[in-house]
């Protein structure tokens, strides 16, 4: 009998294509998701290099991250140098063959959403894409992890990877969430326990039965962030949930093909008695609704703690802290619930999926956002923004006093027009609270979406479980 | 790719952890189609007023760092975002090569794929070159690749580990997908296996 695996491990092997004596392996990637911002310079390579696209078959593309959300974008993207991008996306994507959503499909959205929506993700798959957030393909106990553009070249021209393989890390999250404690929550309270270098070097599987318990959007959450506490990638075994997720999508397998998916996708869980390299132990119970106060991941607290002291840190924590501290303008000793905020964002990657518009529309419903506050919400695909509108969730929103935008990355990263102003303090369900991240001088609070609403309609950062 | 072998010159010192990508290069300057012209931008909101303005107090705006081709930094650099734009702008600014105790994985592999050497070192020694790097021009730091060596302008020497294939890259200015190319046949038998045993990937 073999060595137990991990999960890891399994699909490791059963994508190797090649391995050097010194264990440098190429990866074969199954499947390769591409948006405009990190591929133009590499279709360009191919290009020069009179290379083509291996597999077109296994490519798909989809513009997210600097499209527009308000309707007039139909009529075509204003910004010269984001229209310039999304048409040289549509120009490669016509040109080398590949699958295409483009901007005014209603199947178009934020890539990490659109995947797994359309069947494309799947267990046991690899996925690349030039982008960090391709962590949250994990969900589906698929090695999922973002790429730079020199290696969304390299895919496109081999369908595979240089690769060394990266240590086997566990996280478990033993017992059940309380009440308004989300998968959100969950993610955060990992990263700011281990750190975001905590992962580095790793791939890290998530178990437990509070992982178990969350439904796929919620492990999507939970895998998404992944990468801001450093790891290559987040992994989840799939189950019945992630089966019946699947069943059905537009390119999930059908059939007989699906019965041997299945058979296939049922082995693929890590063995008892499996190699770890890290492991990390946490309980549900010790979880509260959390955000961050400062400019980086790690920077995480239960929403009933106060603004720390950078003296409560070590090494060069310390500088750090007192540099956020000063970006964000927050004083120490300030109770977290007494911060005022400005600004509210609902979507991106990590919270832009129909569960996370229904846990806030639950919390805004017969609310309104506090006086002068502002508050956008930007489904992550137009399917899901479908979705919400059958459901009336559209209406909460608007009636709440939200903007209901078109799909799109928007404010997470603020390349479209979807920005802070300088000094603005936002409630954010997006994943990075980075200096500028949402626009010049904007200071990011990320939270679980029914804490941002809750924070949008008590215009201060809010603990939720008062409003439940 | 230029081959990067030994380098001597000016250290940038840039004692802070986690030094994102956002920061490196901001969310504005990745519209570009292009891999050029993103060294102005290089720590664009950290170098430069809202109105365009030099900030006179930080390092790369002030003399001998403006001339900078090896940067110092703290743990975790090139956190965040895959954008490639971030070793682009630092290459196209003069920088060939990043001392830290740490970075973050894929900064990490995207300066190999540049010409750009990372070189992970203990806290002591990125310590003691920081210091070193704070003198400015008197302080000229040597980067050895094949000796796999960093020398402070003192003449202590530090010793860094690196991956033996990513070396062998950067030594000789290697193109990955001229090398991968090379292994077509074991793609295509991997893809006849895959064809048979998951016909539905």
């Amino acid at each position: 009998m073999s060595a137990p695996k991990t999960l890891y491990d399994k699909i490791w092997d059963a994508h190797v294509a090649h391995e050097a004596p010194d264990g440098t392996c190429l990866l074969y990637i199954d499947r390769h998701l591409v948006h405009e911002v990190t591929s133009p310079q590499a279709f360009e390579g191919l290009r020069m290099a009179g290379r083509r696209v291996r597999c077109p078959g296994r490519t798909i593309a989809v513009p997210d991250h600097n499209v527009p959300t308000t309707r007039d974008r139909e009529q075509g993207i204003a910004n010269e140098e984001s229209r310039i991008q999304v048409e040289t996306l549509d120009r490669n994507a016509r040109e080398f063959g590949i699958h295409y959503y483009p901007v005014n499909d209603i199947r178009q959205g934020i890539v990490h959403i659109v995947g797994p929506e359309q069947g494309w993700t799947l267990p046991g798959m690899t996925v690349v894409c030039g982008d960090s957030h391709t962590a949250t393909h994990g969900a589906f106990g698929a090695l999922a992890h973002g790429i730079g553009t020199s290696e969304v070249e390299h895919v496109l021209a081999t369908q595979t990877l240089i690769q060394k393989k990266s240590k086997n890390m566990k996280v478990e999250v033993t017992g059940s969430l309380g009440p308004g404690v989300t998968a959100k929550d969950i993610t955060l309270s990992i990263i700011g326990r281990t750190g975001t270098a905590g992962g580095t070097g790793h791939v890290i599987e998530y178990c437990g039965e509070a992982i178990r318990g969350l439904s796929m959007e919620g492990r999507m959450t939970v895998c998404n962030m992944a990468i801001e506490g450093g790891a290559r990638a987040g992994l989840i075994a799939p189950d019945e949930k992630t089966f019946d997720y699947v069943r059905g999508r537009p390119h999930a397998p059908k059939g007989a093909a699906w019965e041997a998916a299945l058979a296939w996708w049922r082995t693929l869980k890590s063995d008892e008695g499996a190699h770890w390299d890290k492991v990390v132990t946490i309980r549900a119970e010790e979880i509260a609704p959390v955000v961050t106060w400062g400019t980086s991941p790690e920077d995480v607290l239960p929403i009933t703690g106060s603004v720390p002291h950078p003296e409560e840190f070590e090494g060069g924590k310390v500088a750090a802290a007192r540099r956020s501290l000063d970006y964000m303008g927050l004083t120490p000793g300030t109770r977290l619930q007494d911060i005022p905020i400005d600004a509210v964002f609902i979507g991106s990657c990590t919270n832009g999926r129909i569960e996370d518009l229904r846990a806030a529309a639950a919390v805004l419903k017969g609310r309104r956002l506090a006086e002068g506050v502002r508050g956008m919400v930007v489904p992550g695909s137009g399917l899901v923004r479908l979705q919400a509108e059958e459901e009336g969730l559209d209406r909460i929103f608007t009636e709440a006093g939200f903007e209901w935008r078109l799909a799109g990355c928007s404010m997470c990263l603020g390349m479209n027009p979807d920005q802070l102003r300088p000094g603005e303090r936002c409630a954010a369900t997006s994943n990075r609270n980075f200096e500028g991240r949402q626009g010049r001088g904007g200071r990011t609070h990320l939270m679980s979406p029914a804490m941002a609403a809750a924070a949008g309609v008590m215009g201060r950062l809010t603990d939720v479980r008062e409003l439940l | 790719m230029t081959p990067f072998t030994s380098l001597t010159g000016i250290a940038a010192p840039m004692p802070l952890v986690n030094i994102d990508t956002d920061m490196i290069i901001p969310k504005q300057f990745l519209k570009t189609i292009q891999r050029t012209g993103l060294g102005k931008n290089l720590f664009d909101e950290m170098r430069y007023t809202p109105d365009g303005r030099e900030i006179p107090d930080f390092v790369l705006n002030r003399e001998p760092w403006r001339r900078a081709e090896i940067l110092i930094a703290g743990a975790n650099f090139g956190c965040g975002s895959s954008r490639e734009h971030a070793p682009w702008a630092l290459l196209d600014f003069g920088i060939r090569c990043v001392i830290a105790p740490s970075f973050a994985d894929i900064f990490h592999g995207n300066c190999f794929k540049n010409g750009i050497l990372p070189v992970t070192l203990p806290q002591a020694a990125v310590d003691h070159l920081m210091e070193d790097a704070q003198k400015g021009a008197n302080a000229r730091i040597t980067v050895n690749l094949p000796e796999q060596t960093v020398t402070a302008s003192d003449g202590t020497v530090f010793a860094f580990e690196i991956d033996p294939f990513r070396k062998h890259c950067l030594l000789h200015g290697l193109d990955d997908i001229g090398l991968t190319l090379e292994k077509a046949a074991a793609i295509d038998a991997y893809e006849a296996r895959l064809k048979a045993e998951r016909p539905w990937v």
